[in-house]
């Protein structure tokens, strides 16, 4: 009885434990099959322990290539969506202007469409401007969306700051230049920072974007697409699960930095 | 909103500035603004404001790719891509619904779980709620092909439970197989978009005092009661922000359709990507992605009107 009292009181801690072994399954299964001698091509079914694929994560002809260009990618169009949206966050949390909400529509407005959609009229204008797909068409696509996540993320935390202090500041005597490197961006970092991290993210991860502006180019997301259809290398599962580590360590340590500065502050 | 709130330092007990430093320094304050937005305003306008205007022509032109396009306001390419692709604009609409109430009904509890009863798990949970961001979505995607195989255990235990006959019966699954029907189909959405509907929901239940539980509580609500009355209309924001997150990007995918069904469960996104890289039908492609842009608009109009919400912008 005190059993059954106490899985009542708590359904919603099962339910939602529940549905985070739903979102975990799959990475477990990407970790477990990396370590899988497939019997066929296809690696879906377990067959026979092995460490082969963890010792030559290169080993599949055009992975690591693919990974690579993600990668470049993924670096640039976060470094240019990020400087692009801080600025154009600041501008619509800090001033009134003609225009302004043009502009937040403007921001809003990729986030709210079908990738599907944006790619292929994307594709369609490259493709009519005789414009080469490959390298800079990807780039130029990546940082079409991830704009307007960095705009959201930096505008909210721009927003939430204490103007007061940027007054308090000036007050002190700094100079527009100081309060800005010394007050203002402190503050807005971990919002430039959230920002960054997701279009990473989101540019190292597309598919859908990519594959109407790449041409022969092959991003890492293609590769993986690709090798559904032939049968998938077990490296791919080594990424993934690579992947999935790093970030997790990633994250966990960027919460102890944040966790200790808010401690010591 | 403190928008503007930056007021010039005040010269204290000086003597006044001349009105012409003034008033220039003012004019060069407005002009920051439009300085800061320059540059990302213009890459939108170029790279995603030009493009769908040119899409729109794009869909009014004929022709063949050898003698090239030209626009001939040729309107009847929409009726004759809704009426031949009717049934994929419908399946992706009912499977991008489903999935979305899933992940509402999946999400919830994660979200109520890490903002209110986690405690010092907080942190972590978070993490793993992000974490599939980082790993290649299409690679989870594809672990779910093992997951539901057909000799896999799931499809094995669902199989023992008698529940394929049910879902059979129903028209979501066929035979003993979960693979290639719908009921894969609408499992991968709903996992690839759930972390789109549990960050939401957890920033805006993050938001929700505590203490009004235990107030509703000493008035003697039910906790059923606690949560209809306080609980959910505090969340709303979270609630509309995820399910629009969830649901358009969900009703646009061709990835689950391809990867976990067959070709009886093509979504729109499926016959675009056909039409655009494999049968290089550009105006048929461009129809098609502008009357799913309609549709969900309309759809999302309605739902916005419906859940009444301003802090979506």
């Amino acid at each position: 009885m005190r059993l059954v009292r106490r899985l009542r009181a708590n359904l919603v801690v099962i339910a939602g434990v529940l549905a985070l072994v739903y979102m975990i399954l799959p990475n477990a299964v990407v970790l477990a099959f990396s370590f899988n001698k497939p019997k066929s091509r296809f690696n879906y079914t377990w067959n026979q322990f092995s460490t082969d694929a963890w010792q030559h994560p290169c080993g599949v002809s055009g992975m690591c290539g693919s990974l690579g260009l993600s990668l470049k990618i993924a670096v640039y169009a976060t470094i240019a969506a990020t400087v692009l949206g801080t600025m154009t966050a600041f501008a619509l949390a800090r001033y009134r202007f003609r225009g302004r909400a043009a502009t937040n529509m403007l921001i809003f407005l990729p986030m709210a469409m079908p990738e599907v959609v944006m790619g292929a009229s994307l594709g369609t204008l490259f493709l009519n401007m005789r414009i080469q797909f490959g390298f800079w068409t990807i780039l130029i696509a990546h940082v079409m969306f991830c704009l307007s996540f960095v705009v959201t993320a930096v505008k909210a935390r721009v927003m939430s700051m204490d103007p007061r202090l940027e007054q308090a500041a000036q007050d002190l005597y700094a100079t527009p230049t100081q309060t800005f490197l010394r007050v203002t961006l402190p503050l807005a970092a971990p919002g430039i920072a959230a920002g960054a991290l997701l279009s990473f993210a989101l540019s190292f991860d597309d598919y859908i974007i990519t594959s109407f502006n790449a041409g022969n180019s092959v991003t890492f997301p293609m590769f993986v697409w690709g090798s559904a259809q032939r049968g998938t290398p077990v490296q791919v599962n080594v990424i993934g699960t690579a992947m999935f580590v790093l970030a997790v360590l990633l994250v966990l340590a960027g919460q102890l930095v944040g966790g200790r500065r808010k401690a010591r502050g | 909103m403190s928008a503007a709130t930056q007021p010039a330092p005040a010269p204290a007990a000086a003597a006044p500035p001349p009105p012409e430093a003034v008033r220039r320094a003012a004019a060069r304050r407005r002009r920051v603004p439009y300085l800061l937005l320059l540059a990302g305003v213009a890459w939108l306008l170029v790279f995603f404001v030009a493009p769908m205007v040119y899409q729109a022509s794009t869909s009014v032109q004929t022709g063949t790719l050898e003698d090239g396009f030209k626009v001939t306001w040729h309107f009847a390419t929409y009726w004759d891509a809704l009426s031949e692709y009717w049934p994929h604009f419908v399946r992706s609409l009912v499977y991008a619904a489903v999935a979305t109430a899933l992940c509402l009904l999946i999400g919830y509890p994660l979200a109520y779980t890490i903002a209110f009863r986690a405690g010092r798990w907080r942190n972590l949970v978070l993490v793993l709620v992000i974490a599939p961001f980082f790993t290649s979505f299409l690679i989870r995607t594809l672990a779910w092909e093992t997951i539901l195989a057909d000799q896999g255990p799931v499809v094995s235990l669902l199989n023992d439970l008698h529940v394929l006959d049910v879902t059979s019966w129903l028209r979501i699954t066929q035979g003993h197989r979960v693979l290639a029907t719908p009921l894969a189909v609408v499992c991968g959405l709903t996992y690839n978009f759930l972390p789109f509907m549990i960050l939401p929901l957890y920033t805006s239940l993050e938001r929700v005092d505590g203490r009004l539980h235990e107030a509703a509580g000493d008035l003697y609500a039910t906790p059923l009661t606690v949560f209809r009355k306080v609980t959910f209309p505090l969340s709303m924001p979270g609630v509309v922000a995820g399910t629009l997150l969830t649901f358009i990007p969900a009703s646009g995918d061709y990835i689950n359709a391809e990867l976990l069904g067959s070709t009886n469960q093509q979504m729109i996104g499926n016959v675009i990507e056909a039409q655009f890289l494999r049968v290089l039908d550009y105006p048929t492609a461009a129809a098609l992605s502008f009357i799913l842009m309609a549709v969900i608009l309309a759809v999302v109009t309605v739902y916005i009107r419906r859940a009444g919400t301003e802090e979506l912008v």
